[in-house]
C-alpha cells in the first residue's frame, strides 16, 4: 500500500513545482527583469556613491583642490596613483612650496577600495559613477586628473 | 463568412497529383512526386526544428524572469536563422583518433530515423505522406533507430566522456521504448486499428480518445508523457548531456553542422511524441467538439499544430522545473514503477472495454 | 560460474577522470582527480593552487588600513564579514572599544551578506542537480541585496566598507527602509524555494542518504560551518565566541544530526530563517553613536600574536596577526573554512556515484579563491 502511498506523495510534489514555475510564467510580462542595456542609457541612473572611477573636480574657472600632499598616494595599496609634483614659487606669497604637476591615476590597477578618498584632507578627488571604461589600447587607462592649465582653488591649504 | 465561397483550392494533393501525371510518363512522374514530398519534409523539417529552438528559448527565458532572444528580427524570429548560419560556417573539428567512417556516419541514423517518423502522421485529412495500415508500429520500430547514431557516435568519439554520456543514453532509450510501447498498446485496443488516418476517424464519430477510455486512458497517457520524455533525453531524464557533469555528453567531439543534426534531431523527437500523443489522445486534426469540421485543410492544420505546441510546451515545463534523475533512479522508476502499473493500466482498460464501460 | 569468478576472469580497470579546471559543476577553478571504475567513484584527490595569488604576502608589506580590501577577494560571496574579521582582529590589538552603532550596524551588514550567499548557493546548488530556473530566482532576490549594498557602500560584491576602528562613513538615510522592504519581500520567497525544490521528490531522492558525514569525523577533520552543523557539530561561532552584536539578539543555531546532503541543504534554509530574525530584530533601534573611532594615520600594533574568529557563510574564518611592532603586519594567516571542509571530500565520496558526488560538491559550497587564497 505504501507503494500507491508514494506514487501519490510524490506527483504531487511534482506539480506544486510546476505551479511555482508556471505562475512566474503567466507574469512574465511584468515580472521579468531585464534591463535592455544598450537602449536605456539616457534612464538608466547609479547611484550617488557608486564606485566607479576616480575624477578631480573642476570649477568653472578650471581650479581644483589638489595641494600635491601625497596623501593618497600614500594610502594607496598597490601604486594606482602617482603624484609628481614641484617645487614652485606662490604667486601669492612668493614662497617657495609644493605644488602639483601632474596627478596620474592607473585606472588598469585600481581596486577601487576608496581609501585614496577617504585620506584626502581637502577632499579634492571624489568618485565618479561612470561605469563604460573599456577601451582598446591600455595606455588609456591611465589617466591623468588634473587638466591641463588648471591651478589650486585659493585657501584650500587651511 | 463563407468559406465556401472563397476561392480556396479544396483538394490540393490531387491537383497536383494529377496534373503531374498528365505531362510525364508513368514512372518519372511517380519519381517526381516522391522528390518532391520529401522536399517538403525536408522544409518542414528545417523550419519546425529552427522555430522548436526558438520556442524553446524563449520559453525557458518566460520561466526564469527575462525576456528570450529579442533583437534580431522582430521577437527574435530571425534568431535561429542566424544561428543555423553560424552552424553551417563551423569548422568541422575532430581528432585524428577517431573512428572516421562511424563518426561521420552516426549523424545521420539519428536524421534518418526522425525523418522517416515524421512522414506517417496525418497533419489533416489530405496532408499525410504514408498512410500504412501498420503506422504506428512502423512509427515505433523506426524511431529505435535512433538510439544506434548515439552509441557509435559516442564510440567513435575516442572519448571517456563521450563514452559514458553514450553508454547512459542507451539503457536509458532501450528501457524506456517498452513503457512507450505498451501506453500506445493501451490506446489501440479502444480503436482496434493500427493504421493512424483511421484512429483519427474512431475519434471523430465517437470523441476524442481520452474521453472515451476514461481513467485508463488517463493513465495511459500520463505514463506516456514521462517514458516520452525519457525517450528523447530531455530533462528531467538528460543526464546524457547533463551540462554540470561531465561535459555535454556524447556530442562532445562534434561541432558544427554535424552537432547541428544531433541537435536539431532531439528537438524533432520531441515534435514526433507531442504527434503521437495528439493523434492517439487527442484527436489528431479534429477540433474540439466538432466546431469547424469538413471546412478544407486549413482549420485541419492548424489544430493539429496547435495541439502538438501545447504537449511541447507541458515537455518544456518539466524540463525547467524538476532536477535531474540519477542513473540507478531513472531505471528503478521504469522497471519498478512504471512497468508494472502499464502492465496493470492493459488489463483495466481490456476489462473496460469487454464490459462495455466506455463512453 | 559465480559472481567472484566472473569478475576475475573479466579484466576491468579504474580509469583516471579529471574533472579539470573548467568545469561547469566545480565552483571555480577546482580540479579533481577522480579515480572512477565504472559510476562508482574510488579516488577523489583535489590539485589546489589554481587561482593562489598570495593575499598572505601581499598583507605583509601593507598598512594595517590596507590589508582589509584583500579580504573582500578571498572569500567574495562574504566579504563585509571577511573584512569585520580583520578589523576586529586589529581593534582588539589596538583595544578599542568601538561604539553601539557600529556593532548593530557591523551585524546587520553582516546578515544581509549572509543572506545573499546561502541565496546564491541555493540557486547554485539546483542548478547543479538540473533544475535550471532556481538560479534566476535566486539571483532576483540576490540584485536586491546588492542594491541595499549599493546604495550604502558604493560596491556590489567587493565592499571594503569596515575599516579599523568603525566604518569608513555612515549609513545611506534609505538604508532602513530598503532592508525592511526587502524582508518583508524574502519571507515570502523561502516558502517558495520550499515548493520549488525542497519538497520535490526528486530533488529529495537525489540528496537523502547521499554525502553521510558522522559527527566523529566531522570533529576530527575540523569541519565548520552549516556541513558541521547538518552532521551535529555545534560550532557556530556567532554562539561560543560571540562579537560584534551577537550577544544582544536572540536566535537559534540550526542543528541537525543525520549528516547527509539533505541534513546540510535544511541547516542552510533554517539558517536563512535566523538571519532574517537577527535583522528583524536590530534594524528598528539602531543607536546613535559616532561611526569611526578615531586612530593614529599610521596604526602600529604592539608586538605579540592576535587572532579573531567570525562564522562567514561558510564556516569559521580565523584571522592571526602576529606583529612586531611596525607599521606593517610580520606575518598574516587566515584560517579558511573551504579549506578543511575540502580535506574530507575523498573521506565522503569514496563508494558514491559520480552524480552524487556532484550533489555533495554543490552542498558543501565551495568558493575556490577562499581555499587558494
Amino acid at each position: 500500500m505504501s507503494y500507491f502511498s508514494d506514487i501519490y506523495n510524490g506527483i504531487k510534489t511534482l506539480i506544486t513545482g510546476m505551479k511555482v514555475t508556471g505562475g512566474y510564467f503567466i507574469h512574465a510580462r511584468k515580472g521579468s527583469l531585464t534591463q535592455q542595456y544598450p537602449d536605456n542609457r539616457e534612464t538608466l541612473k547609479m547611484f550617488d556613491r557608486f564606485r566607479g572611477e576616480v575624477v578631480m573636480p573642476h570649477d568653472k574657472n578650471n581650479q581644483h583642490r589638489c595641494t600635491g600632499c601625497q596623501s593618497c598616494e600614500i594610502a594607496c595599496p598597490n601604486g594606482s596613483i602617482e603624484i609628481i609634483w614641484d617645487r614652485q614659487v606662490d604667486p601669492e606669497t612668493g614662497k617657495k612650496k609644493k605644488m602639483i604637476d601632474k596627478h596620474v591615476y592607473h585606472l588598469s590597477m585600481c581596486t577601487m577600495c576608496g581609501l585614496c578618498i577617504e585620506a584626502c584632507p581637502t577632499d579634492a578627488i571624489v568618485w565618479a559613477q561612470n561605469y563604460e571604461n573599456s577601451v582598446y589600447y591600455r595606455s588609456y587607462l591611465t589617466k591623468t586628473l588634473n587638466q591641463p592649465g588648471s591651478t589650486v582653488q585659493a585657501g584650500v591649504e587651511d | 463568412m463563407n468559406f465556401l465561397t472563397m476561392n480556396i483550392p479544396l483538394n490540393i494533393t490531387s491537383t497536383i497529383h494529377d496534373w503531374i501525371y498528365s505531362i510525364m510518363p508513368e514512372t518519372a512522374a511517380s519519381i517526381t512526386i516522391m522528390v518532391l514530398i520529401a522536399v517538403a519534409y525536408l522544409a518542414l523539417f528545417a523550419v519546425a526544428g529552427l522555430y522548436l529552438v526558438l520556442l524553446e528559448r524563449k520559453v525557458a527565458a518566460w520561466f526564469q524572469l527575462r525576456l528570450g532572444p529579442n533583437r534580431v528580427g522582430p521577437w527574435g524570429l530571425f534568431q535561429t536563422i542566424a544561428d543555423a548560419l553560424k552552424l553551417v560556417s563551423k569548422e568541422l573539428t575532430s581528432n585524428d583518433r577517431i573512428d572516421k567512417f562511424l563518426y561521420n556516419l552516426a549523424p545521420y541514423f539519428v536524421i534518418v530515423s526522425t525523418l522517416i517518423g515524421i512522414s506517417v502522421f496525418p497533419f489533416s485529412k489530405q496532408f499525410q505522406a504514408f498512410d500504412i495500415n501498420i503506422g504506428l508500429f512502423f512509427l515505433i520500430a523506426v524511431s529505435s533507430i535512433g538510439v544506434i547514431g548515439i552509441l557509435v557516435g559516442g564510440w567513435a568519439s575516442n572519448n571517456k566522456f563521450a563514452l559514458i554520456g553514450a553508454m547512459r543514453s542507451g539503457l536509458q532509450t532501450i528501457s524506456y521504448e517498452l513503457s512507450v510501447g505498451l501506453s500506445i498498446l493501451t490506446m489501440v485496443l479502444l480503436t482496434g486499428t493500427l493504421q493512424l488516418s483511421q484512429i483519427v476517424e474512431v475519434q471523430r464519430t465517437g470523441g476524442w480518445l481520452i474521453l472515451q477510455g476514461h481513467i485508463p486512458a488517463i493513465i495511459a497517457f500520463c505514463i506516456f508523457m514521462i517514458a516520452g520524455t525519457a525517450e528523447t533525453n530531455r530533462a528531467p531524464f538528460d543526464l546524457v548531456e547533463a551540462e554540470s557533469e561531465l561535459g555535454a555528453g556524447f556530442h562532445t567531439e562534434y561541432s558544427g553542422m554535424k552537432f547541428a543534426y544531433f541537435f536539431l534531431a532531439e528537438f524533432i523527437n520531441m515534435f514526433i511524441i507531442a504527434s503521437i500523443a495528439v493523434v492517439l489522445f487527442f484527436g489528431g486534426w479534429l477540433s474540439p467538439f466538432g466546431i469547424t469540421d469538413g471546412i478544407t485543410w486549413f482549420p485541419e492544420v492548424f489544430w493539429f499544430l496547435i495541439k502538438v505546441l501545447v504537449i511541447i510546451f507541458l515537455m518544456m515545463w518539466f524540463r525547467w522545473t524538476f532536477p535531474r534523475l540519477r542513473v540507478d533512479q531513472l531505471l528503478t522508476l521504469e522497471w519498478k514503477y512504471l512497468l508494472p502499473l502499464n502492465l496493470a493500466n492493459l488489463m483495466l482498460m481490456a476489462v473496460i472495454i469487454w464490459m462495455n464501460w466506455t463512453i | 560460474m559465480t559472481d567472484q569468478e566472473v569478475k576475475n576472469k573479466i579484466k576491468t580497470e579504474e580509469y583516471f577522470v579529471n574533472m579539470g579546471p573548467q568545469h561547469p559543476a566545480a565552483h571555480g577553478v577546482l580540479r579533481l582527480l577522480l579515480t572512477i571504475d565504472g559510476e562508482i567513484v574510488k579516488n577523489v584527490e583535489p590539485d589546489l593552487g589554481y587561482i593562489h595569488r598570495s593575499i598572505e604576502k601581499m598583507c605583509e608589506r601593507d598598512s594595517y588600513q590596507q590589508i582589509v580590501h584583500l579580504t573582500d577577494r578571498m572569500d567574495y560571496l562574504s566579504s563585509n564579514i571577511n573584512n569585520e574579521a580583520v578589523c576586529l582582529a586589529v581593534e582588539k590589538a589596538l583595544e578599542i572599544e568601538v561604539s553601539d552603532r557600529v556593532k548593530v550596524i557591523r551585524t546587520i551588514i553582516s546578515e544581509l551578506t549572509r543572506i545573499a550567499s546561502h541565496c546564491l548557493w541555493w540557486g547554485v546548488m539546483g542548478m547543479d542537480l538540473g533544475a535550471l530556473t532556481t538560479y534566476f530566482y535566486a539571483f532576483r532576490d540576490r540584485e536586491m541585496v546588492n542594491d541595499i549594498f549599493e546604495e550604502t557602500c558604493g560596491a556590489r560584491l567587493t565592499m571594503n566598507y569596515n575599516a579599523p576602528g568603525g566604518l569608513m562613513y555612515d549609513i545611506h538615510p534609505n538604508f532602513v527602509k530598503r532592508t525592511k522592504d526587502f524582508i518583508k519581500h524574502f519571507k515570502t520567497k523561502i516558502p517558495e524555494y520550499d515548493r520549488l525544490l525542497t519538497g520535490n521528490i526528486i530533488f529529495q531522492k537525489r540528496t537523502k542518504g547521499v554525502g553521510v558525514l558522522t559527527k566523529e569525523d566531522a570533529i576530527s577533520y575540523g569541519v565548520t560551518g552549516p556541513v558541521g552543523r547538518g552532521s551535529g557539530f555545534s560550532c557556530d561561532v556567532r554562539k561560543h565566541h560571540t562579537y560584534s552584536a551577537y550577544d544582544r539578539v536572540d536566535f537559534k543555531e540550526a542543528l541537525l544530526t543525520e549528516g547527509d546532503t539533505f541534513a546540510r541543504y535544511q541547516v542552510r534554509i533554517m539558517e536563512l530563517w535566523e538571519s532574517i530574525s537577527i535583522i528583524e530584530q536590530l534594524i528598528d533601534n539602531i543607536p546613535e553613536g559616532s561611526v569611526k573611532e578615531p586612530t593614529k594615520a599610521v596604526i602600529k600594533l604592539p608586538k605579540g600574536e592576535f587572532y579573531q574568529r567570525v562564522e562567514t557563510a561558510r564556516g569559521e574564518l580565523g584571522v592571526y596577526i602576529n606583529s612586531t611592532g611596525t607599521k606593517n603586519p610580520y606575518r598574516v594567516k587566515f584560517r579558511s573554512p573551504g579549506f578543511s571542509n575540502l580535506s574530507v571530500l575523498n573521506h565522503i565520496a569514496k563508494g558514491s556515484k559520480i552524480a552524487d558526488l556532484v550533489a555533495t560538491m554543490a552542498s558543501f559550497d565551495f568558493v575556490i579563491p577562499d581555499i587558494d587564497r
